[in-house]
């Protein structure tokens, strides 16, 4: 008896899904054909031009960990514009995401920290159309709260009293802060390379090191716990940030209104009050 | 895991139903590791493993590995001994304790460790303070790290051959006039003799391939915090196969161990 019924729910469920999945290749056979190849340039006329039709259903965006905060807000206001449609996140590692998706996850749209990441989406065959840059992002120094060892530049971090942590080279913040290292002829030793940008701000948010070398985005999304410490050497070393829809996007219609949003001036104001540079 | 009813060996040809699943279950296990083999870059592994970065992290595992060993038998033994030996309240509950770094994610026993023993610590800031003494960043860290993953493995293989041993042996060498102690050392100690190997051996395997925990606590710097699986995993990032060469070396050092020490190992299981 319940387990007729459980069947007869999950008959319905999947039939949704199905109706659901077919109203999507709908939407984007009529929007997103005409604007998947043609520049993206116009596909902001094109999204605004179907965004008074029909969006719906879930939009997936992987992008940068260092989005996080920013890209969630812009994923709500999308929500709130287009009732029926939803956004999902999968926040991480700019390569690790790059390499799920030419893996064969089902994404829409990813956003990476850096066009090398990007580039091995793109050297796939798995991105859909040129990639855009969408923000810039420059290094800081974070320092625990009131700055006690009055660091105030990146020369200051070579002072061996000093515990510093840095990204590993192989993640883009490692490899920004190489960049600028070498521009300004510096040896920095830290006592750690740390995995990715969250984890290198982590240690001096938990007061295990005394200084890191992040994005001025991460020193801002952490608030007082930490304090930036801007350095000149830093604009040797801005990083990218590439934005692209996918081509094996399940819902490529909404997608593209999605890149719309992010690239808009409205998009651009939750960004740069991130901390993002314009690109 | 020992002490169980004895089992008869089963002869015969094995029913379908046994032995499908259970040819399913050995390919699930080592097809990975023979994909490892197949996608290994054999023409430049001779570079990518001569680098003195891989030397560095493989030495560096090895004597962390053991290190890590080296400290869970010291207290790991009297722990697991504590456990089978002694009544007292709450036993169940330390019991639960000791293992429970088997069941947490590595990178929870990491934070916990940093909570900790981390400079701004619990104990960390006495140690700092009074000492000198901070733990992350160094590899006294790394032991550390790996000790607390791995002795679990070590107190509950050693408890578990405590139990199984005759308590008598030591009852008659104490009535006889030796302290526990000498009990201890004397009797008990080589009875258990190939449980503690076994249980050492699988702490060091275990510590071996130790990673969240070392690299939220101890973080990652060559030579003196990057273990293998630390340098497997950043490779990953920029270098894949640079990263599948270091597995296949990991792998090799951990087979080596593992069938080197076969004979006692079965003698103790």
């Amino acid at each position: 008896m319940t387990r007729s019924v459980r069947r007869t729910r999950r008959t319905l469920q999947v039939a949704g899904a199905g109706a659901a999945a077919l109203l999507a290749l709908s939407a984007c056979s009529s929007s997103g054909n005409s604007s998947g190849d043609s520049s993206s340039a116009k596909s902001d006329s094109t999204s605004s031009a179907s965004a008074s039709g029909k969006l719906s259903g879930t939009v997936t965006v992987f992008a940068a960990a260092s989005l996080k905060e920013s890209f969630t807000t812009l994923g709500k206001e999308f929500e709130k514009a287009h009732p029926g449609t939803k956004v999902t996140f999968s926040f991480g590692g700019s390569d690790a995401l790059a390499a799920s998706i030419t893996g064969g996850a089902p994404a829409d749209v990813f956003a990476s920290a850096s066009p090398q990441t990007m580039k091995i989406v793109t050297d796939a065959g798995a991105a859909s159309g040129a990639p855009a840059t969408f923000v810039r992002n420059q290094l800081e120094i974070a320092t625990l709260p009131g700055n006690p060892d009055k660091v105030a530049s990146l020369k200051d971090l070579t002072n061996s009293d000093l515990k510093v942590v840095l990204c590993d080279k192989a993640v883009p913040c490692g490899a920004a802060v190489q960049k600028a290292l070498d521009a300004s002829k510096l040896k920095l030793t830290p006592v750690s390379y740390e995995e990715d940008v969250k984890a290198a701000l982590n240690k001096v948010v938990l007061k295990e090191a005394d200084a890191a070398v992040v994005y001025k985005t991460d020193v801002k999304a952490a608030g007082d716990r930490v304090e930036g410490v801007d350095f000149p050497e830093s604009a040797d070393a801005v990083n990218d940030y590439p934005i692209t829809l996918l081509k094996d996007a399940p819902n490529a219609g909404a997608a593209q209104a999605f890149i719309a949003l992010v690239r808009s001036a409205e998009g651009q104001k939750v960004l740069n009050a991130a901390g993002f540079l314009k690109p | 895991m020992t002490g169980g009813p004895r089992r008869r060996r089963i002869r015969g040809s094995a029913p379908l139903p046994l032995l499908l699943p259970a040819l399913i279950g050995l390919a699930f296990l080592v097809l990975p590791l023979v994909a490892l083999l197949i996608r290994a870059p054999w023409r430049s592994m001779p570079d990518l493993l001569t680098s003195t970065e891989v030397w560095q992290a493989l030495q560096l595992s090895l004597v962390c590995a053991t290190a890590a060993t080296a400290v869970s038998l010291v207290i790991g033994v009297p722990l697991a001994w504590l456990l089978a030996r002694v009544e007292f309240p709450g036993r169940g509950i330390v019991r639960a304790l000791v293992t429970l770094p088997l069941v947490l994610p590595p990178v929870v026993g990491g934070v916990a460790l940093l909570m900790a023993l981390g400079r701004n610590g619990v104990i960390g800031k006495w140690l700092d303070a009074w000492f000198g003494i901070t733990l992350p960043f160094t590899t006294a860290g790394v032991v550390v790290a790996e000790a607390f993953v791995a002795m679990p493995f070590l107190v509950i293989s050693v408890e578990g051959t405590l139990r199984a041993a005759d308590p008598r042996y030591e009852e008659a060498a104490t009535t006889l006039g030796a302290s526990r102690f000498t009990a201890f050392r004397r009797v008990t100690l080589p009875l258990i003799a190939p449980g503690i190997a076994a249980g050492a051996v699988l702490a060091w395997a275990r510590a071996l391939g130790e990673f969240g925990a070392t690299i939220t606590f101890a973080g990652n710097f060559p030579g003196r915090t990057q273990t293998m699986p630390l340098a497997v995993y950043l490779a990953l990032q920029s270098d894949p196969e640079a990263a599948i060469a270091l597995s296949l070396v990991l792998l090799a050092v951990s087979i080596a161990v593992l069938a080197g020490l076969r004979d006692r190992w079965m003698t103790a299981s």
